[in-house]
């Protein structure tokens, strides 16, 4: 087990480093930032002084040597455009993106289950049916056109909820969180329903697939057989194993779901990393996009190691296929 | 009497029918077509690459020909009429552009962007994967390895660094989504290719001492292509409403290169104001074209695939 643990770790370390230097490299040859930040009016000296003080005028080499030396110690430089430090730029706007994240999980979970489960046990009844169409409409529509027209509906229309931002915080844990006062609900639920919207038919589909194998089982026959209540069968026998598949997915779809609530972000202006970064690709402010990708990275390769562990714990095999290879 | 007649139907029915060959394309299309939803799929998807083809001879104006829109136009509401006489069936955006018109010019560019990057792509993860599959070991197990890596991270981020990196233009967005995309073809091929190896017209072709080049590309990939077909369907739907998201975020296209993608970001910010159309007509041209291509290619799915044999 240990053994597993520690080989997945390095390879992550690998990844980790290697996304570092295509992030890096990549972003460097991006546009020259010294066109943008400097004034006009700056003199030749000026100008020198400047790129300098920003340490663009050393070799890309060492530049990346100085940026791993630094990230190492948490520091992974200045915004040019904030004057800030870009770790604290992400870290104080990583709550907005992880509340709207794990806000849209949950409501993929709540409302795709029970959902995919109807469709599952009653797969020719026209209801299934409307419940499975409107699931590939999920997925082909795109995210932030259906953003759009929410807010066409609700807010603009309807008026019945704020279309921007993210309203009244409170304080949990000493972090900024929205859903605790009804001002914060109101401008989360769009969003969040918005993001929700693609695992939601995930979660639909796999459900449905779930509930039809698991259906047939003789276990399940034998629980109906035994006289319980069709209740009974559904929430404990059935529900418990389709549940493996679709708690692996979305445990790999939480990255996916952090990833994608860029458009979101753009669409609602939720003060996330997200639009961070959008805004940060727009006005090339390296060191931001540069801290948004490494910290991302290392979020997903955390997810994923996670999931493995997990996995390798539920189901032996996977531990000792790894080992013997 | 009556007998008679009866025994000639029995022998009617007895007798085989005509011998008419049933080549494998017709029992496709027949199977293909027996969806009436997948047909219909298939005549709007005709129907959107008509429209996207002859898309300056179908629009009531050129929208990018500043000698026709007048800026008198400008947000129009549908079914208003533009100062040259015609009607705004769709409205008119904030330029003056007709709606219908842009969007007939946008979903050239859309489906122009999605179909060269899914071919691109798919030629590319195709020629990998066939490697991958026909060498085996070493080779195979570094392919896999950079396949499955690209993999774990979501395609919308791995094309934002990279449009990050490349900036804009319609060969940077390319090249964007063919990275995101070679490593699905190049799975799928792997797949049904290592099945495929085993088999023996295969090893009859080694025995016979052909070249490696010709076993692959003349005796292998032709094996291959129906899972392919499906996974390059399915995948252009995908990278065209990649390549709209990317616009909308506004590090896609640039504003020279109109795809329904950026007609629908310059519209949002006329939406606080009521005036829907110019985001919403777009968009429903893009749903239009993503939900058809989806709807042929589950079809396809359903039609070639071996286990479903029915």
């Amino acid at each position: 087990m240990s053994v597993f643990i520690i080989r997945r770790l390095l390879q992550s370390l690998g990844v980790i480093f290697v996304m570092s230097m295509i992030v890096f490299f990549g972003v460097n040859v991006v546009g020259n930032p010294v066109d943008i930040l400097a004034s006009d009016d700056m003199t030749q000296e000026q100008i020198q002084a400047f790129v300098a003080r920003l340490g663009l005028d050393r070799p890309i080499y060492e530049q990346y040597w100085y940026f791993v030396l630094n990230a190492l110690r948490g520091d992974l430089g200045n915004s040019f455009v904030f004057a800030e430090p870009a770790l604290k730029l992400i870290l104080q706007r990583l709550p907005a993106t992880l509340e709207l994240a794990l806000a849209s999980m949950f409501l993929s979970v709540v409302i795709g289950i029970p959902l995919g489960i109807y469709a599952g046990l009653r797969p020719e009844a026209r209801s299934s049916k409307v419940i499975m169409a409107s699931s590939i409409l999920g997925f082909s529509l795109p995210t932030f056109w259906v953003g759009l027209m929410f807010i066409m509906v609700f807010a603009v229309m309807l008026g019945w909820l704020p279309s921007t931002g993210r309203g009244d915080t409170t304080e949990l844990l000493g972090i900024q969180v929205s859903f605790l006062t009804w001002d914060g609900l109101q401008h989360l639920l769009l969003p969040a329903i918005n993001l929700a919207l693609f695992k939601m038919s995930l979660v639909i589909r796999l459900a449905r697939a779930g509930t039809r194998e698991v259906a047939l089982q003789d276990y399940v026959k034998f629980a109906r057989a035994k006289g319980l209540s069709a209740r009974r069968v559904v929430l404990v026998h059935i529900m418990k194993n389709i549940m493996i598949p679709v708690v692996t997915v979305l445990g790999l779809e939480l990255g996916g779901v952090i990833a994608f609530s860029v458009v979101t972000e753009t669409v609602f202006a939720w003060p996330g990393i997200g639009k961070l970064l959008i805004d940060s690709i727009q006005l090339l402010d390296r060191p931001v996009v540069v801290a948004y990708l490494i910290i991302t990275v290392l979020m997903f390769i955390l997810i994923n190691l996670v999931v493995d562990i997990l996995y390798s714990v539920l189901d032996p095999r996977v531990r000792l296929k790894d080992v013997k290879s | 009497m009556s007998t008679t007649t009866e025994h000639l139907q029995a022998t009617a029915a007895a007798m085989p029918t005509a011998p008419r060959v049933e080549s494998p394309l017709r029992r496709f299309t027949a199977a293909f077509f027996e969806s009436r939803i997948a047909t219909a799929a298939f005549g709007m998807l005709l129907l959107v690459v008509a429209i996207a083809l002859f898309a300056p001879w179908l629009s009531p104006q050129d929208p990018y020909d500043l000698a026709v829109v007048d800026i008198m136009d400008s947000r129009m509401a549908p079914g208003e009429e533009a100062m040259a006489g015609f009607t705004f069936w769709l409205g008119s955006d904030g330029a003056g552009r007709d709606m219908l018109s842009a969007i007939f010019y946008g979903l050239r560019i859309s489906l122009g962007v999605g179909v060269a990057s899914g071919l691109i792509a798919m030629l590319i993860g195709m020629c990998i994967g066939l490697t991958a599959a026909y060498f085996g070991g070493r080779v195979d197990a570094v392919i896999m390895r950079i396949v499955d890596l690209q993999l774990s991270f979501p395609a919308i981020l791995v094309a934002l660094i990279l449009v990050a990196i490349l900036g804009k233009g319609v060969d940077k967005v390319i090249i964007a989504l063919v990275t995101v995309q070679w490593a699905y073809y190049a799975r799928t091929v792997r797949g049904s290719a290592l099945v495929e190896r085993s088999k023996e017209y295969i090893e009859a072709a080694t025995c016979l001492a052909l070249s490696h080049r010709r076993i692959v590309f003349r005796h292998l990939l032709p094996n291959c292509l129906p899972p392919m077909i499906v996974v390059v369907t399915l995948q252009t739907a995908h990278a065209i409403s990649l390549e709209a998201t990317l616009s909308f975020l506004g590090v896609g296209l640039p504003q020279t290169e109109p795809s329904l993608g950026l007609l629908i970001s310059n519209g949002f910010e006329y939406m606080m104001s009521g005036k829907y159309w110019i985001s919403f007509f777009p968009g429903l041209a893009l749903l239009i074209t993503i939900v058809s291509i989806n709807l042929v290619g589950d079809q396809l799915r359903d039609v070639l695939n071996p286990r479903l044999e029915r």
